[in-house]
């Protein structure tokens, strides 16, 4: 079709000033501001419509009916409108590399989404009788199997709804455990470098926390975790591979040491990926270790949860683990509901996080054991190959290979003026998601990179090549790029400290503020 | 296979560049005895879509849906229809495989989102402040028990009869082993329980929940005001949050932190999990809650956004010393919560809330015309307790073969009373037609 150019001019556009893209709405283009979805509401209107009710009549008792809950009211279209439009402000792995460390980012399969919403599984309610959910509890007992099979345990707690909430069911076991067989602990041993949920979880239980010193090498400093072992610990929690990105060379000698002085051995489970389908953890001789099921087995992240934290414990745990259990006998699966025997009680209502179980179960049965070897085989090559393309540009916190992510301190900024959270700022305006900043603490401006087997060597070239050009940039002399970043993002900075002096945590009308103007 | 980019010419460009050998010289580390060249054996491979969707769909045929049949579950799950508009925009990839907003410049769709799921569930609840969320409903109460200690520095919890018994029992593993004292009080099958006399001096909470397991709605006004005489925290609990639309809200009544399930809005049943627990309280209190909180803040252009802050309470700055180990909440699901109380809205929900009480009202008027069946709970939201003239479980299961989900005995929630046997907790929502009721009556006086 001959196209009508008459009228048509230049096509390219002139050269620019800041204020000539200014705008009336303060939109950019597809980037359009948005006010809250209270500010858009008009009372009377619904996208809900409703049949007429069977009865008038109420069953109330004295409990009044209540008043204005003050909630807007928007049409369909308008809804939809809007959250689309939040959603564009968000960064996500389904749009570019989101390398933060020790989150695994991993591309989440659409299939997972598609099984996890079948009837049979998205519309059973827990609390049907057993005789009508067979194929959920099928399930369940397969993921617990796959999990025992790739992990080398005994028994596998299914309930925890994230990885903090695994941990303390691996703590409370370990506590069950002393207990039962009189003996009362005081301390549990972490290392400098675990993650804040570690002594964190161990100090809720009422246990003294005692951190191990990193050696120059970033493991455990074994002379030092001697020195603390004694009959008054009661755990070690350890990270492995650690928070550095490195594996514990020596964890089966530290099993043995923990182990010999009557204590048991907690794993954090956080990065699993590295290992999975390589190495059990069983055969490192650990008696606890959650796997965060949105990790390692790619349930999504879903912007801050839902999480999975099953917990897979050693012979001598298993009988302390909690409710509910999932057994199969020979007229099918039965759901044990109420604490038997040792079990340490209850974390959670009804079965666990059924919604992650079936997406974790179809990743597991979509990669197979040659695509889980595969998997944390291409993770930890990714994360090396990034290592060994930064190395003589940025400052590599330790030396040999990393296992599935790569840290850096901030040593090559020195001097520059510019700081590790100023990088990740500049990163953003490159179209990346920054890596983990300042953690793990034992490293100073930590900079954790976390690539996932999901990236294809062009992604990572591209990084590479962007991570490269920003710490030559730096170290040229060119602070104000970095300290000003970043500029292209829906919100440049935003004032945490004045978030945090006066907090305003939630929407209220302005005619209180309007009324006062009067 | 199909999620990994890399290829066999991909491998060898990286690890000559890298120096390595082989991708197990970089598992180097691993000590001998625990380190594999190869697949774990005895697993199956990897299997395309159709295989694995084949396999699981097996699974799925062998579960009966509740909304296949006429179904009358609740007791903490309820299923209601939950409007196209919400799955679909909780898929949009933006939302589902985010993270936690860290980088809050390049995710303030999650954070604005998490403001206004706050401002509903303060909304609803009549409170002042409320946090990202919570794993679920049950998390939620222990550590609204939790939180009550550290506010009142004291250290025993009084629970109602009528708490769902999960959350009781959740609430006692927590006390059990993070070191305080919780006591129950027996099940309050008539509702007539009198929780005032049980608090002393060293009482930091009574918890109640509103409608009761049994499903009795009450005023709490004269309970709250009996624990601040005593220095003591109303927390109050929420298992069916529809209710919300119709009933006096918690704050109003003198609450001093209302958690809740929020499944009902936004959520299908799922087997239970994952769903998501609503966390709110008053100002005064709101440096001991738990959990992630995102509040509103400008940018360096002076323009409005949202942080997530006062993190200092929170385990990843505080350590040993936090108020909770919580890290992840329940992001999307309280992303489901939020859209579809946006599509409600005011006027949906208070008429939503009215359609459900209408539909249990005439289920409650129709059950208790069948013979030797009563009507235990006189007021009542959706949900009620009837006793039958035999064990529950037993017609649960019989009628489960006629296809109807007929409710939850109460033997499954707390076995082994024999004057709970004969009780069932029937639960009614939107969802439910007059034929549903009719066929549940019918088949119900037929075996009673």
């Amino acid at each position: 079709m001959a196209m009508n150019s008459t009228g048509r001019g230049e096509t390219r556009p002139a050269n620019d000033t800041a204020a000539a893209t200014a705008t009336f709405t303060g939109n950019r283009g597809l980037q359009i501001e948005e006010s809250l979805i209270f500010e858009q509401g008009q009372a009377g209107r619904t996208a809900v419509d409703l049949p007429a009710p069977m009865t008038t009549a109420t069953r109330l008792g004295k409990v009044k009916p209540r008043a204005a809950i003050g909630l807007p009211g928007l049409s369909e279209p308008q809804v939809i409108r809007h959250f689309t439009r939040l959603s564009q402000k968000n960064f996500a792995i389904d749009s570019g590399f989101y390398p933060l460390g020790s989150c695994t980012m991993k591309h989440n399969p659409r299939l997972n989404e598609a099984m996890a919403r079948l009837p049979g599984f998205a519309d059973i309610h827990p609390l049907q009788p057993v005789s009508t959910v067979q194929g959920a509890l099928e399930l369940i007992d397969d993921l617990a199997e796959w999990l025992l099979a790739l992990t080398g345990m005994a028994a596998v707690a299914m309930s925890p709804g994230a990885g903090a909430h695994g941990e303390q069911c691996g703590m409370i076991a370990i506590r069950a455990a002393l207990e039962a067989r009189g003996d009362k602990r005081s301390k549990v041993l972490v290392p400098e470098s675990a993650h804040g949920t570690n002594p964190a979880t161990a100090a809720a239980l009422g246990y003294a926390v005692e951190s191990i010193p990193a050696t120059a090498e970033g493991r455990v400093d074994l002379e030092a975790l001697k020195a603390k072992l004694g009959p008054d610990v009661a755990a070690l929690m350890l990270t492995n591979p650690n928070t550095c990105g490195l594996f514990e060379g020596d964890i089966v000698e530290i099993a043995r040491l923990v182990h010999a002085a009557g204590a048991l051995f907690y794993c954090d489970g956080a990065n699993f990926n590295a290992i999975v389908g390589r190495v059990r953890p069983a055969d490192l001789g650990i008696d606890a270790m959650h796997i965060n099921l949105h990790k390692t087995f790619s349930t999504p992240h879903g912007g801050g949860g839902p999480g999975a934290g099953p917990v897979v414990l050693s012979e001598a745990l298993a009988p302390f683990a909690p409710a509910n259990a999932v057994v199969r006998g020979p007229d099918g699966f039965r759901l044990i509901e109420h604490p038997e025997g040792q079990s340490f009680g209850r974390l959670k209502a009804f079965q666990g996080q059924m919604g992650m179980f079936v997406r974790a179960l179809t990743y597991i049965l979509s990669h197979g054991a040659d695509g889980l070897f595969q998997a944390s085989s291409d993770a930890v090559l990714n994360a090396n190959y990034i290592m060994a393309s930064l190395k003589d540009v940025m400052s590599p916190a330790f030396d040999g290979p990393c296992m599935h992510e790569a840290l850096f301190d901030d040593s090559f900024l020195k001097d520059t003026g510019v700081s590790t959270l100023d990088f990740a700022k500049a990163m953003l305006d490159e179209g990346y998601h920054p890596m983990t900043v300042y953690f793990p603490l034992v490293v100073h401006g930590a900079m954790l990179i976390e690539p996932t087997e999901s990236e294809s060597k062009e992604s990572l070239d591209l990084f590479i090549g962007t991570m490269r050009h920003l710490a030559e940039r730096a170290r040229s002399g060119d602070a104000a790029h970095f300290t000003g970043a970043p500029r292209l993002t829906p919100r440049r900075r935003l004032d945490e400290t004045s978030a945090a002096r006066k907090p305003v945590l939630r929407w209220r009308p302005t005619e209180v503020l309007d009324e006062a103007a009067e | 296979m199909r999620y990994l980019p890399l290829t066999s010419d991909d491998r060898v460009a990286m690890l000559a560049r890298i120096g390595a050998p082989s991708v197990d010289a970089l598992f180097a580390d691993v000590p001998e005895s625990a380190r594999r060249s190869g697949p774990i054996t005895g697993l199956p491979d990897h299997e395309g879509e159709l295989g694995v969707e084949r396999q699981l769909k097996a699974l799925a045929a062998r579960n009966v849906p509740a909304g296949s049949v006429p179904s009358f579950l609740g007791a903490g799950a309820y299923r209601h229809h939950v409007p196209a508009a919400v799955d679909h925009l909780i898929q949009r990839g933006e939302f589902l495989t985010s993270y936690t907003p860290y980088q809050p410049e390049v995710s303030q769709g999650t954070l604005q989102y998490l403001f206004e799921f706050q401002t509903q569930v303060a909304l609803l609840t009549g409170m002042d402040v409320a946090n990202a969320s919570m794993y679920d409903g049950s998390t939620a109460c222990a550590e609204a028990v939790m939180m009550a200690n550290r506010v009142t520095r004291r250290s025993h919890a009084v629970l109602s009869g009528g708490l769902h018994p999960h959350y009781a029992e959740v609430t006692r593993t927590q006390a059990r082993w993070t070191n305080f004292t919780a006591a129950d009080a027996p099940p309050d099958v008539d509702g007539a329980e009198d929780l005032a006399a049980l608090i002393d001096s060293n009482t930091s909470c009574v918890v109640v929940q509103n409608p009761s397991v049994f499903g009795h709605v009450k005023d709490l006004s004269a309970l709250a005001e009996a624990c601040h005489a005593k220095g003591a925290l109303l927390i109050v609990v929420v298992t069916e949050v529809i209710s919300l639309g119709l009933l006096t809200p918690p704050g109003e009544m003198g609450a001093d932190i209302v958690v809740a399930e929020g499944q009902s809005i936004g959520n299908a049943l799922n087997f239970g999990g994952p769903y998501v627990g609503l966390f709110a309280t008053r100002e005064k209190f709101l440096r001991q809650m738990p959990g992630r909180l995102c509040g509103e803040t400008t940018d360096a252009e002076g323009r409005r956004g949202w942080v997530l802050t006062l993190s200092t309470r929170e385990q990843h700055i505080r350590r040993e010393k936090a108020t909770s180990n919580i890290c992840t909440n329940s992001g999307l699901c309280a992303l489901a919560f939020t859209i579809h109380l946006s599509l409600l809205g005011e006027a949906g929900l208070t008429g939503l809330a009215r359609l459900n009480h209408a539909t249990a009202v005439t289920l409650a008027d129709r059950l208790a015309k069948a013979p030797g069946v009563t009507v235990v709970t006189d007021a009542f939201f959706n949900e009620f307790t009837v006793r039958l003239p035999c064990d529950a479980a037993s017609v649960v299961e019989a009628l489960a073969g006629q296809g109807i989900l007929a409710g939850v005995p109460v033997s499954r929630l707390i076995p082994g009373v024999p004057e709970l046997a004969n009780l069932l907790l029937v639960a009614a929502t939107e969802t439910n037609t007059q034929a549903d009721i009719d066929a549940f009556a019918t088949a119900l006086g037929g075996i009673v």
